[in-house]
C-alpha cells in the first residue's frame, strides 16, 4: 500500500482524500496468495451466521409468504401448497449462494482480469474504514453507480481485499442464464431478479421478503443499483424504487434501528463497452448477456482502460435522514407480516432518499480529463470535428480554462498531480484513441467505418456513423454534467428569458428542472436550494452579480455563461425537435415502437439539410426521456388498456410546453411553483 | 406545626396551639404503637408510617423511602445498605463499587451530595384564601401551611423532581395541606373548594413518576394538597363475597398486612406498594406484579365511590358486571386526580396463597427468552409473576449480591456459572435471566413449576435456583434507592416502562436501548450510558416492558435536561415502534404532548367533555393528562 496519490485539483475542497491503488499490491505479490489469504472479516454485531438455506427457510416460512400465498390461492383456485410450490421456485431462480471459495475463485479471476485492463484501480481508504466501522453497527446497503459490466463485483473485489464481509447483491436475470458464469455470479453473491415483473404479486412478494429478511437479519451487505440498470449514457439515471422501498422497510417497520446507505461512485477513465452503448442508443440491438458472448469480448483486454476509481461514500443514517420526514406509527395498526401500502409521506421520503443517493454518487464520482476535452469537443461545429480537425492548442487552452471553472463549482477532478499538464491531456486523447486521434497540431473525430465492406455509405448510413462516434464524446462529457447542471440551467434561463429579475428566473429555472428531471438528477422539493447554489457558483466564477432582486450578467461572465448555455442547448434542441414532431407528424395516439424510428428518421433528414445541430436526438435515451417528461406534464398519456405501450398526445399542451420551452410564453402558466422562498 | 394565622385573635391561636398538641401526641401514640416490624414475603421488613401528618420525619425529603435505610459507601469503600427493614439491609454488597465504576464511570472520589436539610426560606409563602379558610377551619379537618409539610406534597418521584430537590431549589408547592378523615370529610373539602374556587390537588403515596403531583406553575388560585393518608381504614370484608370495602388512602403494604390478618389478601403487589395508595392505583390504573392471578387494578375493582364538583359518583349495586352503557368506573380509573377523590373502594380479596415458590430460568440470550415468554403466554400458563431481564441487568443484579457468609456459597456460585458458562457454552455477555414466582396450592405450585421449567427447556432455558429469583424480586424494592447513591456520584437515571403486542417486544427493546445510547453520545454525555429493559408483565396479545436507563453526568452544564431529552426521546421511538404511551405509569404531565395521537382528537374530546361536566371550575387542576 505504499502508492497513494492525491486527488490534486480537489484539495481545497475535499479536504485531501487519499486514494490508493489495490492493484500495486498484487503486481508485486501471487495471485494465488492473494486468493486463498486468511479472510476473517468482522461481521454485523448480533447478527446470527445464516446460511444460504437458513436464508431461504427464513423467506419461505415467513408469516408473509404464508399469507400471500393463502390470498393468491383464493384468487385463483389452486391449492396453497401449490403456490408455496410456486414460491419455491422463484426463490430458487432467484436466491444467491455466496460461498467463501469463490468469492476466493473470483478474486483470483479479477485480479488477473483488473491488471490487464486497467493501470490502477484507487480506491478511498477512509471511505473503507467508515465501511468497516458502519457495518458492525447497523445493515448495510452498497449503493454503486453502474456504468460498466467490469463495476459487477468490484466492490466484493475490495471489500474481499480489505477483509470486509462480502455483500450478496441484486443482479438482473440475464446474468442468471449465462452458463457456467451465472452459477460462479450466484456463488459469488448474486441473487437474480426478473427484468419485467409487472403485475406477478408472488414474485413480488418472495422478492420483497427475500430482500428484507436480508436487511433484517444484517447476515450480509446488500448491494443493489439504485439506477436500476446499467446507464448507457454515463449520465446518471433517474432512480427506481422498487428495490429501495424493499430494502427500507425494516428500517419503517421499526425492525431495525437503522440502516446505512453507502452511496459508492465508481468512475472511469475509458468504459470497457463505450461503442456498443453507443450503438445500443442508436437502436443497434445489444448482444444478449452469453457466456461465448463474454469469451468473444476477450478482444476487450488488448486494451488500455486507464484508472478506474471506486470511491466510497460516507455512510449515511437512514434514521437520521428520515427524522422529522416520516410518523412510522402508520404500522403500528396493522401487523408488519402483512403487506402494507406505505402513506405518500412514506413514498416521498423513499423517493427523496433514492434521488439524494444518486447525487451524492454523482458528488463523489471523479471527472477525468477526457470528459472535459469531450465537453469542448461537443461544442464544435460537426464538420470541424470529422473534417478540418480542431486545432490542439486550442483545445487544450479551453481544457486548462475549464478545469478552473469545475474547481470553481467543486467538482472533484481526477487532474495527475505531478505531471505537465501538457502530457496529461495529451495522454488522455491517446487512452481515448478509439473516438479521437490527434494529427499535426488538430484533432479529428475518429469514424469506425467498416473498411471491409465493399459498398458505399449512404448518407443515412453516414450521419449514423458520425453519430456513435459523438455519442462516444457524448457519454463522456456526461461524466461531468451533473456539475454544470444547475448553472447550466440558470445560464440557460438567462439566455432565453433575457431577464435579470430573480423571481422571473426562478421560475423559468423550475420549469427547466421540471422538464429535465429525466435528464438530471433533481432532489425532490429542492428547487429552491438548487436555484441559490447555481446563483452562487455563477457568482462565485465571475459570472454574474447577485443582488436582493436582481441577477446581472458581468462582462467577464460571458464566456463561463456562453459555454453553460452551449452544454444544454443539444437537449434543448432535442426536447424541441420532438415536440415539433409531436405536434405535426405524429398521430394522436403512438406506440413507442413506433415513436422511436420516426422521430429518428425525421432527425436524420433534418442533420443531414443543415436544420438540426445535434446528433443526441438520436439517441433512443433523449427520445424516451422526452416522452416521460410529457406524461409527467400530462402533455402525453400512456393509454392503461394497451397491450403495446401506446400513448395518447395533447397538442396543444405540447406546443404550449414548446412555446415556453422557447420563451415565447411565460412558465407561471404551466406549474403554481410551490416554494416557501418566495 | 398546624396553621396558626398571625392575623387571628390571640385567644383562637392559643386554642389551635393546645388542640395542635393534642393532636400531635395522640400521633406520636399511634405511631409507635405501629412501629412493628414483620418480614414481608417480598423480603423487606415494614414500618408503617401511613399514620404520621409528617411523613418527613421518617422519610426522606428528598429520595426515595425511608430515611434510615439507603446504600452509602463505607469508610473502606464498600457499598453497604443502611438500616433494618429490608433483607439486604446491614449488609455489604462487595461488587457494587466495581460495577458502578465499570458501568458508568463513576468514582468514589467525584461526589455530588445533597442538600441535607429544607431551607424553608426558599419556599414562597403560601397563597392563603382566607373565607375558604376560615369555613375549612370551622370543619375540624386538620390542616397546615408548613413549609416541609407542603414541599413534602409537591412531587413525586421524577428524575428532575428529586434532583431538584437534592439541589436545594423549590418551585411552586401547595399552599395548604388537609387531611380529612373519611369520605364525608372529603365532600366538606371539594365543597368549600368549589364555593371558594380553590385548586384541590388529590395526594395519596406521592410516588408518581408522571410529574402528576408538580403544581401547574401557571395556577394562580390557592392550591390544596387533600393529603388521603388518614383513610386508611378496612371498613369491612365481606367473606361471602370475597370482597373488602377499604378507604382510598391505605398504602398496599398496610392494606396486605391487615387482610393478612383475617386470612386474605388483595394481591396487588405493584413495585411501589410500600408506599403507594389505594387510591393512587385507582387514579392511575395501577399494575400488580402478580396480575397473572389476581388482575391489574381495573379487574379488582368492584366499586368505586368518587367525590367530583358535581356530587359522589358511585354505581348502585355490587353486581360482578354490568351492561349499563359504558362502565363510568373507566372514567375514574385513570382519571389521575382531574375529576375528583376517590374515597372508598369494594375490592376483590382471595384467601392467603398456601404456598409461594421463586424461582428463575438462565437463557443463552434475551431473544430466547421472549420466545419463551410469548410460548407460556400462549399456553397460558404464566406464573404469578414471570420477567425477563437482559444481559445488562442480569449483571446489574449480579452486582447486587451481598457477601455471602460461607465458602461454600461462593464455591457453589463459581460452579453454577462455570456449569453455565463453559459446560452449556452460554455467552456470558448475552445470557439473559427471567425470575419466576408461583403461588397456590403446593401441589398445583410444583405441577405449574414443572410445566413452565418444559418450555422453558424448548427454549434453551436453565433452571438457575431460587436464589436467583427472589433476590430478583427484593431488588424491586431497592432498586429506587440505588437512584439516590448513583446522584451522589453524578450519576442519574430513572426507569420508563410500556407495553406492546408481542411480536414488537425484541424490535422495541432493541431500538428503545439503542435509541438511548445514541441520543446520549449526541448530547454529549461523556460515559457510555446504562440502557437496559427486562419484560415484566405477560399478557394474551402482548406484554410490559420495562427500561432503565442512567447516565454519569459529569461535564455536563445542565444534566437534567439532557436526561429528559433523551427520555423523551425514548418515547418516541417507543411509540414509533408500536408502543404505548404508558402501561401503568399514567401520563401525568410528563407525556400529556403524546396524547392526542394517543387517543386520537375525538377521544380527547370525550374526555375533555367528561371534564368539563364533572370539573367546570377546574378545580382539580393538577393539570394532568388533557
Amino acid at each position: 500500500m505504499t502508492s497513494t496519490y492525491k486527488d490534486s485539483g480537489t484539495a481545497s475542497l475535499n479536504d485531501e482524500e487519499e486514494f490508493t491503488d489495490i492493484l500495486e499490491e498484487r503486481r508485486r505479490n501471487t495471485d494465488l496468495g492473494y486468493a486463498l489469504r486468511t479472510f476473517n472479516p468482522q461481521p454485523y454485531k448480533g447478527a446470527p451466521s445464516c446460511s444460504t438455506s437458513d436464508l431461504n427457510k427464513a423467506v419461505l416460512e415467513s408469516q408473509y409468504l404464508r399469507y400471500i400465498a393463502k390470498e393468491i390461492a383464493l384468487e385463483t383456485g389452486s391449492s396453497v401448497e401449490k403456490v408455496r410450490q410456486e414460491a419455491r421456485g422463484i426463490l430458487e431462480e432467484m436466491s444467491h449462494n455466496l460461498q467463501l471459495g469463490f468469492i476466493r475463485l473470483m478474486a483470483y479471476t479479477f485480479n488477473k482480469v483488473f491488471k490487464r485492463l486497467f493501470r490502477s484501480i484507487y480506491v478511498n481508504m477512509e471511505g473503507l474504514n467508515m465501511l468497516q466501522q458502519a457495518i458492525q453497527e447497523s445493515p448495510v446497503i452498497l449503493m454503486p453507480n453502474h456504468r460498466s459490466y467490469v463495476d459487477f463485483l468490484i466492490v466484493s473485489f475490495v471489500l474481499f481485499t480489505y477483509d470486509i464481509p462480502i455483500p450478496v447483491i441484486a443482479a438482473g436475470i440475464p446474468l442468471a442464464s449465462m452458463k457456467v458464469v451465472g452459477e460462479i455470479l450466484r456463488r459469488s453473491g448474486a441473487f437474480f431478479i426478473r427484468r419485467a415483473i409487472g403485475s406477478d404479486k408472488l414474485y413480488w412478494a418472495v422478492l420483497s421478503e427475500y430482500v428484507r429478511t436480508i436487511v433484517r437479519t444484517g447476515c450480509a451487505p446488500l448491494e443493489f443499483y439504485v439506477e436500476g440498470f446499467r446507464s448507457r449514457t454515463l449520465k446518471s439515471v433517474v432512480p427506481k424504487l422498487g428495490m429501495m422501498d424493499m430494502v427500507l422497510e425494516p428500517y419503517f417497520k421499526g425492525e431495525v434501528f437503522d440502516i446505512t446507505l453507502v452511496p459508492i461512485s465508481i468512475s472511469y477513465d475509458r468504459v470497457v463497452e463505450e461503442s456498443l452503448l453507443a450503438l445500443e442508443l442508436l437502436g443497434v440491438p445489444k448482444p444478449k448477456e452469453s457466456t461465448t458472448g463474454l469469451f468473444k469480448a476477450s478482444r476487450v483486454l488488448q486494451e488500455d482502460y486507464g484508472c478506474m476509481h471506486v470511491n466510497f461514500g460516507r455512510p449515511l443514517s437512514v434514521r437520521q435522514l428520515c427524522e422529522g420526514k416520516i410518523n412510522r406509527s402508520e404500522y403500528n395498526l396493522i401487523p408488519r407480516d402483512l403487506p402494507q401500502r406505505p402513506s405518500t409521506e412514506i413514498q416521498d421520503c423513499v423517493n427523496w432518499l433514492a434521488h439524494l443517493i444518486v447525487r451524492t454518487q454523482e458528488e463523489g464520482a471523479l471527472i477525468s480529463p477526457w470528459s472535459l476535452m469531450a465537453c469542448l469537443l461537443l461544442q464544435a461545429p460537426i464538420t470541424t470535428l470529422t473534417e478540418e480537425g480542431l486545432q490542439w492548442h486550442g483545445l487544450t487552452e479551453k481544457t486548462l480554462w475549464l478545469r478552473k471553472l469545475v474547481l470553481d463549482f467543486r467538482g472533484r477532478l481526477n487532474w495527475p498531480a505531478h505531471t505537465p499538464d501538457s502530457d496529461v491531456m495529451s495522454s488522455t486523447v491517446a487512452l481515448h484513441h478509439s473516438i479521437v486521434h490527434h494529427k499535426a497540431g488538430r484533432v479529428y473525430l475518429v469514424q469506425d467505418g467498416n473498411p471491409a465492406s465493399q459498398d458505399p455509405l449512404s448518407p443515412e448510413e453516414k450521419v449514423m456513423r458520425t453519430a456513435a462516434a459523438v455519442l462516444m464524446l457524448v457519454s463522456y462529457r456526461n461524466q461531468a454534467f451533473h456539475v454544470f447542471v444547475r448553472p447550466g440551467i440558470l445560464a440557460t434561463a438567462i439566455h432565453i428569458t433575457k431577464s435579470t429579475q430573480k423571481d422571473e428566473l426562478f421560475s423559468f429555472f423550475c420549469f427547466l428542472r421540471d422538464v429535465f428531471s429525466n435528464e438530471f438528477i433533481f432532489i425532490p422539493g429542492r428547487a429552491s436550494q438548487d436555484f441559490d447554489e447555481a446563483c452562487s457558483l455563477l457568482q462565485k466564477c465571475g459570472a454574474v452579480h447577485i443582488s436582493q432582486q436582481e441577477v446581472t450578467v458581468l462582462e467577464t461572465g460571458l464566456e463561463v455563461l456562453s459555454f453553460l448555455q452551449k452544454l444544454l442547448q443539444p437537449f434543448l434542441e432535442s426536447y424541441q425537435l420532438i415536440f415539433r414532431y409531436l405536434c405535426e407528424n405524429g398521430a394522436h395516439v403512438f406506440t413507442e415502437k413506433q415513436f422511436l424510428p420516426a422521430v429518428r428518421n425525421l432527425a436524420t433528414k433534418l442533420i443531414l439539410s443543415g436544420d438540426l445541430h445535434t446528433f443526441e436526438v438520436l439517441s433512443s435515451d433523449t427520445q424516451k426521456n422526452v416522452l416521460s417528461a410529457l406524461r409527467r406534464l400530462e402533455a402525453v398519456t400512456k393509454l392503461r388498456a394497451s397491450q403495446q405501450n401506446e400513448y395518447k398526445v395533447n397538442k396543444a399542451a405540447v406546443r404550449r410546453t414548446g412555446d415556453i420551452l422557447s420563451g415565447k410564453i411565460p412558465p407561471e402558466s404551466l406549474h403554481a411553483i410551490p416554494d416557501a422562498r418566495l | 406545626g398546624f396553621y396558626a394565622n398571625s392575623s387571628m385573635p390571640s385567644q383562637v391561636t392559643h386554642e389551635l396551639l393546645l388542640i395542635c398538641t393534642c393532636l400531635c401526641s395522640c400521633l406520636s401514640l399511634r405511631s409507635t404503637a405501629h412501629q412493628l416490624c414483620r418480614v414481608q414475603s417480598q423480603g423487606f421488613l415494614t414500618c408503617t408510617y401511613i399514620h404520621f401528618f409528617h411523613r418527613q420525619e421518617i422519610m426522606k425529603w428528598n429520595g426515595w423511602g425511608y430515611s434510615d435505610s439507603k446504600f452509602l459507601y463505607n469508610k473502606k469503600g464498600q457499598a453497604e445498605f443502611t438500616g433494618k427493614r429490608y433483607r439486604l439491609s446491614g449488609m455489604i454488597i462487595p461488587g457494587l463499587r466495581e460495577w458502578m465504576e465499570s458501568t458508568f464511570g463513576a468514582n468514589l472520589q467525584h461526589k455530588t451530595p445533597a442538600a441535607p436539610i429544607l431551607n424553608s426560606s426558599v419556599v414562597q409563602p403560601p397563597t392563603l384564601n382566607e373565607a375558604f379558610l376560615k369555613e375549612l377551619k370551622s370543619t375540624g379537618i386538620p390542616f397546615s401551611h408548613d413549609a416541609e409539610d407542603r414541599v413534602f406534597r409537591s412531587h413525586g418521584h421524577c428524575l428532575h423532581e428529586i434532583f431538584a430537590l437534592r439541589e436545594g431549589k423549590i418551585g411552586r408547592v401547595p399552599d395548604l395541606v388537609v387531611w380529612p378523615n373519611c369520605h364525608n370529610d372529603v365532600v366538606k373539602i371539594v365543597e368549600l373548594a368549589c364555593k371558594h374556587n380553590v385548586c384541590l390537588i388529590p395526594y395519596g403515596g406521592g410516588t408518581s413518576v408522571s410529574s402528576a403531583l408538580e403544581c401547574p406553575p401557571e395556577e394562580t388560585r390557592s392550591i390544596v394538597s387533600l393529603d388521603t393518608s388518614q383513610m386508611n381504614r378496612i371498613l369491612w370484608i365481606d367473606e361471602k363475597n370475597l370482597t373488602a370495602h377499604v378507604e382510598a388512602g391505605i398504602v398496599g403494604q398496610d392494606l396486605e398486612r391487615l387482610l393478612n390478618e383475617s386470612g386474605y389478601c388483595t394481591g396487588h403487589e405493584p413495585d411501589s406498594m410500600e408506599f403507594s395508595s389505594l387510591g393512587g392505583w385507582v387514579a392511575t390504573r395501577a399494575s400488580g406484579m402478580k396480575k397473572n392471578i389476581y388482575g391489574n387494578i381495573e379487574d379488582l375493582v368492584v366499586h368505586i365511590k368518587m367525590v367530583t364538583p358535581r356530587g359522589v359518583i358511585e354505581k348502585s349495586c355490587q353486581g360482578p358486571r354490568m351492561s349499563t352503557g359504558p362502565d363510568v368506573h373507566h372514567f375514574i380509573m385513570g382519571s389521575e386526580g382531574t375529576l375528583g377523590v376517590v374515597t372508598e373502594v369494594t375490592m376483590k380479596i382471595r384467601p392467603m396463597p398456601e404456598y409461594q415458590k421463586y424461582g428463575s430460568v438462565v437463557f443463552p440470550n434475551f431473544e430466547m427468552g421472549v420466545a419463551c415468554l410469548r410460548e407460556v403466554a400462549r399456553q397460558r400458563c404464566a406464573p404469578a409473576s414471570i420477567r425477563l431481564m437482559d444481559n445488562e441487568q442480569f449483571k446489574f443484579g449480579h452486582a447486587l449480591k451481598p457477601q455471602v457468609s460461607s465458602i461454600f456459597t461462593s464455591f457453589l456460585d463459581g460452579l453454577k456459572k462455570f456449569y453455565i458458562t463453559k459446560f452449556k457454552g452460554f455467552d456470558p455477555n448475552r445470557l439473559c435471566v427471567a425470575t419466576l414466582l408461583f403461588e397456590g396450592d403446593r401441589e398445583k405450585v410444583l405441577q405449574h413449576e414443572k410445566q413452565v421449567y418444559d418450555i422453558a427447556a424448548k427454549f434453551g432455558g436453565l433452571a438457575a435456583g431460587e436464589d436467583n429469583g427472589q433476590r430478583g424480586y427484593m431488588l424491586t424494592f431497592v432498586i429506587a434507592y440505588l437512584r439516590d447513591l448513583g446522584m451522589d456520584y453524578y450519576v442519574i437515571g430513572e426507569s420508563f416502562e410500556t407495553s406492546m403486542p408481542w411480536d414488537r417486544v425484541l424490535d422495541i427493546c432493541r431500538n428503545v436501548k439503542a435509541r438511548i445510547v445514541r441520543e446520549c453520545k449526541d448530547k454529549g454525555v461523556q460515559f457510555p450510558p446504562l440502557s437496559t429493559c427486562r419484560v415484566t408483565q405477560t399478557y394474551d396479545a402482548g406484554a410490559c416492558v420495562y427500561f432503565y436507563f442512567a447516565f454519569n453526568y459529569r461535564g455536563l452544564s445542565d444534566p437534567v435536561h439532557v436526561y429528559e431529552q433523551v427520555e423523551h426521546a425514548a418515547r418516541e421511538e417507543i411509540l414509533a415502534n408500536g408502543g404505548s404511551l404508558s402501561h401503568h405509569h399514567g401520563v401525568g404531565k410528563l407525556r400529556k404532548e403524546w396524547m392526542r395521537e394517543t387517543i386520537s382528537s375525538v377521544g380527547m374530546g370525550m374526555l375533555k367533555s367528561v371534564k368539563d361536566y364533572v370539573d367546570p371550575n377546574n378545580i382539580f387542576g393538577n393539570r394532568n393528562l388533557l
